[in-house]
């Protein structure tokens, strides 16, 4: 009998934790999926945040390093410049990567570090249970912006793929979400891409996967989706912000 | 055995303190004694007052910091004003004249003013007053054997600056015929 | 035997990390460090190894913990201010029983503090380096040469017991020259480290490196498994060095630089026939309470004299137990104490006794 869908090998058994209608399941898959068709997993170093994806060492087969609070792209740094042979990916949140991590994420990516980041913009910190993150937007409620993100006491949110795209390091910057079955295959071209240009030795690129966050937003995984369609794409608009290989020339 | 040299250099940044400083610390270390040198370090470096505590002795050293000095090298006012009256008794102090004007009241310690900076311009060294200095003070305290004077110097001008090796050396020449 | 040379303490630690195998420094820049950054900055691209100056010190000491959660020898060095905020990380990198070399040359606190040398950072080195249970191999070197060996001590233990090790210098080490001689290449044991992350190659399971254990009975059972490491570290390398404490009346206790000004205070103090000798712990963590209660049997006073407003004589006095009576001199901010000061203190206390 022909299989015709399985479990990425580079996934281990572990059931995932997290929420209903939460898209770091899917992502998971697409980062495991491309690490197989890469041929990968037995050189790839993961790191994991602080955030809801704290535990994603026990769900990616591959070593794996759990890192402090925003320091996921400095732990890269290290282990990259000892073992520059080796594929190293971080997967952080927009609190982890934006808020505390942004110098690290800054001089990473300026550093043109040859590392792969997968970036989950949820506009909310999750795990902590729904605060304001450096990606809320304005007037959104959350439990520390009770009366919507005012942006005259707590500033405007972060475009992160936007800010790094003018840095000379970065290699590859793409904003993707996962709402449908589209936008998935996008997602994953876009991360197949970015693990791609590090083989490549093409130095630093991220991906931008724009999420929905229905625990912490107060609302069915549908009305999630359709919120952040509404609210967020607007504001984080889908599409590739660098390309230095195909601005060069360079093809696939 | 030589007694202990217990010996500080003062001056600006720049004047080549911590160089002759190391100079001294080789010539004993070519001996085989126990050196310690230790710089003053902060922003004093860039252009303001800089002193050099250098240790010679056949002992382990304890502090390689020096508070009373035997032997003084002043190189300019401020220097001499902080540093004079430290000097213990019986102590030597090189001073050079072209940069301080000032002379000590104190009897009970061997003061020679040097015009050293004026000497090293006038032979074509300029910026070695520190050497002359260097060379006073070996004639007065004879702190190593000449030879070990020698491979120190040689020890801190790198093997690629031959002509500086030939200044230096001139420099020493000039404070020991001083 | 190699030629000694004069190497200012900061120039030669680096050169000892370099041959003891350690190719990865990552720093930050601050005073009075500097010169072992900038010898790590001309060496490390000549022997293909890695100087990387990061954007702070949260940064390198986690680029350190990705270099050690990597299976390689990695190292920073830093000063006060910068240790304070790389506490984050080394509090992880114990939590991952990861081996590094942590420098801190110490200066003047708190806050910006100063420039100039002092041992002020005892506390943080020895009781809290960082948040939870955790401790460090704190090694304090007093000669330039002792920094270069200890280079080498550092790692070896850091990697039998899997802990980071700390190098606790002062501005007057780091910045002092003394002859020293650099040991032959090619001598150094590297352990294995099969938990490192370096790619399963689909020829084992995942490693993982992790501080993170979300069932509390877990992560008690994994505190006190590395707690019974701390006993045996304990157990075994406390280390020090003895001056003429056989006779002594009178024991000194002082680390580091304030060692070498209680040498000569105690010289001097013998020369007047003071009977006087020194405990220079070597290990500050783990402090060497042995030789203490050992001396205790004979001795009838300590003097501890640190370069802070007393902080190891706290360990001292937790060492002695009240068998005999603790005394302390310190300066602090920068000020180094003077022979003729820690004699005065001798003297005082050879009134009392």
């Amino acid at each position: 009998m022909a299989v015709v869908f399985e479990r990425p090998h580079a996934l281990t058994d572990k059931v995932f934790s997290y929420c209903p209608g939460c898209p770091h399941g899917i992502v998971h898959r697409l980062v495991a999926e491309t690490i197989d068709e890469l041929g990968i997993e037995g050189r790839t170093i993961g790191i994991s945040p602080v955030g809801c994806s704290v535990t994603a060492y026990d769900f990616f087969a591959c070593d794996m390093v759990e890192a402090a609070h925003g320091r996921a792209p400095a732990v890269a740094t290290g282990i990259k410049r000892a073992r520059p042979d080796n594929i190293v990916f971080t997967y952080q949140g927009d609190g982890d990567l934006a808020a505390i991590g942004m110098a690290e994420t800054v001089h990473a990516a300026t550093r043109g570090e040859n590392i792969t980041v997968i970036f989950i913009n949820n506009a909310i910190y999750g795990m902590t249970g729904g605060q304001m993150a450096p990606t809320t937007l304005p007037g959104q409620i959350t439990q520390t912006t009770p009366y919507g993100r005012d942006v005259n006491a707590a500033g405007y949110p972060i475009r992160v793929c936007e800010l790094l795209s003018t840095l000379d390091g970065v290699s590859f910057a793409q904003r993707v979400t996962v709402d449908s079955v589209k936008n998935i295959r996008e997602a994953k071209k876009a991360i197949k891409k970015a693990f791609e240009n590090q083989v490549n030795g093409r130095g630093y690129s991220i991906v931008e996967v724009v999420s929905a966050c229905p625990t912490n937003w107060g609302l069915t995984p549908n009305e999630a989706l359709q919120w952040m369609r509404d609210n967020m794409l607007p504001y984080y608009p889908l599409g590739v912000y660098k390309d230095k290989y195909a601005e060069e020339g360079g093809a696939e | 055995m030589r007694p202990d040299l217990n010996l500080m250099l003062a001056g600006f940044g720049g004047q080549g303190l911590l160089f002759a400083g190391k100079v001294t610390a080789y010539a004993g270390l070519v001996e085989g004694r126990e050196i310690s040198w230790l710089p003053s370090y902060g922003p004093e470096m860039r252009g303001g007052t800089a002193n050099c505590s250098v240790c010679v002795s056949d002992n382990p050293i304890g502090s390689p910091l020096i508070l009373n000095p035997d032997a003084l090298i002043a190189m300019n006012l401020p220097s001499f004003d902080k540093f004079i009256d430290t000097v213990k008794p019986g102590g030597t102090v090189l001073v050079d004249s072209t940069m301080v004007e000032k002379t000590t009241d104190r009897t009970d310690i061997k003061v020679f003013y040097v015009p050293a900076t004026k000497m090293a311009d006038d032979n074509g060294i300029k910026g070695l007053a520190n050497i002359i200095l260097l060379g006073k003070l070996f004639k007065e305290m004879q702190f190593c054997s000449p030879e070990a004077l020698m491979k120190g110097l040689e020890k801190c001008v790198p093997a690629s600056k031959a002509a500086m090796l030939e200044s230096n050396k001139k420099a020493l020449q000039l404070g020991m015929d001083f | 035997m190699a030629e000694k040379v004069l190497m200012k303490g900061n120039e030669a630690l680096a050169e000892a990390a370099i041959c003891a195998g350690c190719h990865h420094f990552f720093g930050y820049p601050i005073t009075p460090q500097t010169e072992l950054a900038a010898y790590m900055a001309k060496k490390m691209p000549k022997i293909g190894g890695t100087y990387l100056q990061a954007e702070s010190e949260l940064a390198s000491i986690n680029m350190v913990l990705g270099a050690a959660a990597a299976g390689v020898r990695t190292m920073t060095s830093t000063s006060s201010p910068g240790l304070s905020l790389m506490t984050e990380g080394i509090s992880y990198i114990a939590g991952c029983d990861l081996p590094c070399l942590i420098v801190n040359v110490q200066r003047g606190g708190p806050g910006l503090g100063g420039i100039q040398p002092s041992q002020a950072d005892y506390y943080q080195a020895t009781k809290a380096t960082g948040h939870g249970d955790f401790q460090l191999i704190v090694l304090a070197p007093s000669t330039v040469q002792e920094m270069v060996d200890m280079v080498f001590l550092a790692f070896e233990l850091g990697e039998k017991y899997r802990m980071p090790a700390m190098l606790f210098s002062d501005g007057l080490l780091g910045q002092m020259m003394e002859p020293v001689e650099l040991p032959e290449p090619g001598s150094v044991k590297i352990s294995d480290k099969p938990w490192a992350v370096t790619g399963h190659n689909n020829e084992r399971t995942h490693n993982i490196v992790n501080s993170l254990y979300l069932e509390p009975d877990l992560l008690e059972k994994t505190v006190r498994a590395r707690y019974e490491r701390y006993a045996e570290c304990q157990a075994t390398e406390q280390r020090c060095e003895e001056l003429l404490v056989d006779d002594a009346d009178i024991v000194l206790v002082a680390y580091g630089a304030s060692s070498r000004v209680c040498r000569s205070a105690i010289m001097e103090a013998r020369a007047q026939g003071i009977k006087v000798g020194m405990i220079r712990p070597i290990t500050v963590w783990p402090f060497p309470v042995d030789a203490i209660t050992k001396a205790a049997e004979h001795a009838k006073a300590f003097l501890t004299v640190e370069m802070s407003m007393g902080q190891m004589v706290d360990d001292v006095r937790l060492a002695l137990n009240g068998a005999r009576p603790t005394y302390f001199y310190g300066r602090t901010g920068g000020m180094i104490p003077s022979p003729a000061e820690v004699l005065e203190e001798i003297k005082k206390i050879q009134e009392g006794i």
